[in-house]
């Protein structure tokens, strides 16, 4: 899974800069471990809300690759209809409630689903994955009281990749993000989100404790995207980070950490699947028909309403 | 039976929770029932379904979606309009955006209901809004109800609608009380209302101030007939029944208690400029522009409509009846 993440972005990429992806991504390479940790830790009733990072998540849980690319290039196929584009990704039939352009705002979302279960009697935990830049959100605190207070079956998954944006978390973050959890009484563990293992550890504990009626949890996983916020940066060749802070996150790249503890020969032959999956994707995509221009305002309401266009005749 | 409008809702909910195991509701003292559309539904359907909230606005009502986007259908009081503004964000920017964005794979069906929207007297600058034309303007589903029954019918249909609607249950209307004979029932939105037909003049007015229009189109009925129609849903607009009545008066007055640049006033007199059977220049009775209500008791009701306006602007359009016995063929 985490060279399929890793191997998605590298193609989404390319699809960028040949212009067939139109307004760009935001990459998560270099964060892997922590969407593809958490994930394996989750059972398929679970639900996850994500950010406008949000690719590596949506694939972790389940997302099929082919519908994921069809959808950031637009096309009927996506899973979106070609309707939300790379920051709305969603499949709700795998839990997944959405990508969100909004930082912040999956947090309470996943409250919700997780009160919801509880509500419907179900056995479901949700997973809501935010930045370091969401830390400063007030509506994610909110969300925190509120899931302590009635003990919530919701996972709190801090990715603090150490900047919103390109402001340093060093500068925006008083106290700690796992000091905001224990202050509302969530156990909060802090976990190095450059290694999977040590994330599906941690979550799976996590997971298992607010399943059992435990009440929330909160991870705040460290980690790095070795790419910049968003494509645009590669034209603005700007200076917040160093090459020498950049060259030693990506010397604790997961994926060759994750590689060294399968057995020999392994490793290259999920290497080669990823790349005939990735293969198969990337045609299944640029073939997915355009959606065309009169189906502008469809799906705009449930009920099929189709409100007045914005001209006559 | 005597029904008032506070009771119309709390029966609405009442209902709509014993019908519906997935309908909830979330808000700020709403255990003990103190803006009167939730009491007493503790009691009767448990903390589980009636959920007292600490004052986290913009948590609650992204938790509500959440909730919504799962198989719930929760229902959110909002005891004061200006709350709106708090949580534009979570309606305008996540609910209302949910089902387009994820290409119909979502339905959000959120309810929310504001009861005591626009002014009560002293409640002064940050309580007494009326933030339904804004509402409309973002495309959610905006409904205004006027009378008790349609308060009932309308949050009915509210609850039960797929998608956001948000519920302005007008301060000003809370008092009104009417005599239910039949059995209350679910009013489509979408679907205007005449209160009272006319041939002269169409008064279109908005919520509380349809009662002010019908006093005022009785007072006046020697020298013209007046048309009274109240849009109950301001968005989805129910723009052919006023073709219809355009098509039989051919003018237009709007009496709306919100402020006036891109209002839902604005709206109806564009549209009916554009495409609706007019005779005289359409008229609009707003507050003002960028209204925010003063304290004192006479400033505030200076920038709130009033009927001698309403009056003013129904004689401009002249004498359209000849006085009593005169033969209107000379």
């Amino acid at each position: 899974m985490l060279r399929l993440v890793r191997g998605f972005e590298e193609l989404a990429l390319g699809l960028v800069r040949s212009g067939e992806i139109t307004g760009g991504i935001h990459p998560y390479i270099g964060q892997e471990a922590v969407a593809v940790g958490v994930c394996a830790a989750l059972r398929p009733q679970d639900r996850i809300t994500s950010t406008h990072r949000g690719h590596g998540h949506v694939l972790a849980k389940g997302a099929d690759p082919a519908r994921l690319l069809a959808e950031l290039l637009g096309r009927t196929g996506g899973l979106n209809r070609g309707r939300g584009g790379s920051m709305h990704a969603a499949d709700f039939s795998l839990g997944i409630l959405g990508a969100n352009g909004m930082v912040g705002a999956g947090g309470a979302i996943a409250v919700g689903a997780a009160w919801s279960a509880r509500q419907a009697g179900e056995d479901r935990v949700a997973v809501a994955f935010f930045g370091d830049g969401a830390l400063n959100q007030g509506v994610l605190l909110e969300s925190l009281n509120l899931a302590a207070m009635w003990r919530l079956p919701v996972l709190f998954v801090c990715e603090n990749n150490g900047y919103a944006t390109t402001l340093p978390a060093a500068t925006a973050v008083a106290g700690s993000a796992t000091g905001r959890a224990a202050a509302f009484g969530i156990p909060a563990a802090e976990v190095d989100g450059m290694d999977t293992e040590a994330v599906r550890s941690a979550a799976a504990a996590a997971v298992e404790r607010a399943a059992a009626g435990g009440g929330p949890g909160f991870l705040e996983c460290r980690t790095y995207r070795f790419e910049g916020h968003h494509t645009m940066e590669r034209l603005m060749k700007l200076h917040y980070r160093t090459p020498e802070e950049v060259a030693d996150w990506r010397a604790l790249d997961p994926l060759p950490r994750a590689a060294a503890l399968l057995p020999p020969g392994l490793a290259a032959e999920l290497d080669a699947s990823v790349e005939q999956q990735l293969g198969a994707a990337r045609e299944f995509a640029l073939a997915s028909e355009h959606p065309s221009p009169e189906r502008a305002l469809e799906h705009l309401y449930a009920d099929g309403l189709r409100p007045r266009a914005g001209h006559r005749g | 039976m005597r029904l008032s409008y506070t009771k119309a809702l709390n029966r609405a909910l009442t209902d709509a929770l014993a019908a519906d195991p997935a309908v909830c509701v979330f808000g700020e003292d709403i255990g003990a029932g103190m803006a009167g559309p939730t009491l007493n539904l503790l009691d009767r359907f448990g903390p589980g379904r009636i959920v007292d909230t600490p004052l986290s606005e913009q948590a609650f009502t992204s938790m509500a979606i959440g909730a919504a986007l799962t198989g719930r259908r929760p229902v959110i009081e909002f005891q004061i309009p200006s709350l709106l503004f708090l949580v534009f964000e979570q309606l305008v920017n996540q609910a209302h955006k949910f089902s387009l964005m994820t290409g119909g794979q979502a339905a959000v069906p959120l309810t929310c209901l504001v009861p005591g929207s626009g002014s009560r007297d002293g409640w002064a600058g940050q309580h007494s809004d009326h933030p339904y034309g804004l509402f409309a303007h973002a495309g959610v589903k905006t409904v205004v109800p006027a009378t008790p029954t349609d308060a009932y019918g309308l949050l009915r249909s509210a609850i039960a609608d797929p998608d956001p609607v948000v519920v302005f249950a007008p301060a000003a209307a809370l008092p009104v009380r009417e005599t239910v004979t039949w059995e209350l029932a679910p009013i489509p939105l979408g679907s205007a209302r005449i209160h009272r037909a006319g041939t002269d003049v169409t008064v279109v007015a908005v919520g509380h101030l349809v009662h002010d229009a019908l006093a005022v189109a009785e007072e006046l009925a020697p020298e013209l007939s007046v048309e009274v129609f109240d849009p109950r849903t301001l968005y989805p607009f129910d723009w052919a029944a006023l073709a219809a009545s355009l098509e039989r008066t051919g003018r237009l007055v709007v009496i709306d208690d919100s402020n006036r640049s891109c209002g839902i006033g604005a709206e109806v007199l564009a549209t009916a400029a554009e495409e609706m059977r007019l005779v005289a220049p359409p008229r609009r009775i707003t507050r003002p522009d960028g209204a925010v209500l003063p304290f004192a008791p006479a400033l505030d009701r200076a920038v709130q409509p009033h009927r001698d306006q309403l009056r003013a602007a129904l004689r401009a359009f002249g004498p359209l009846r000849p006085p009593h016995g005169e033969d209107p063929a000379r």
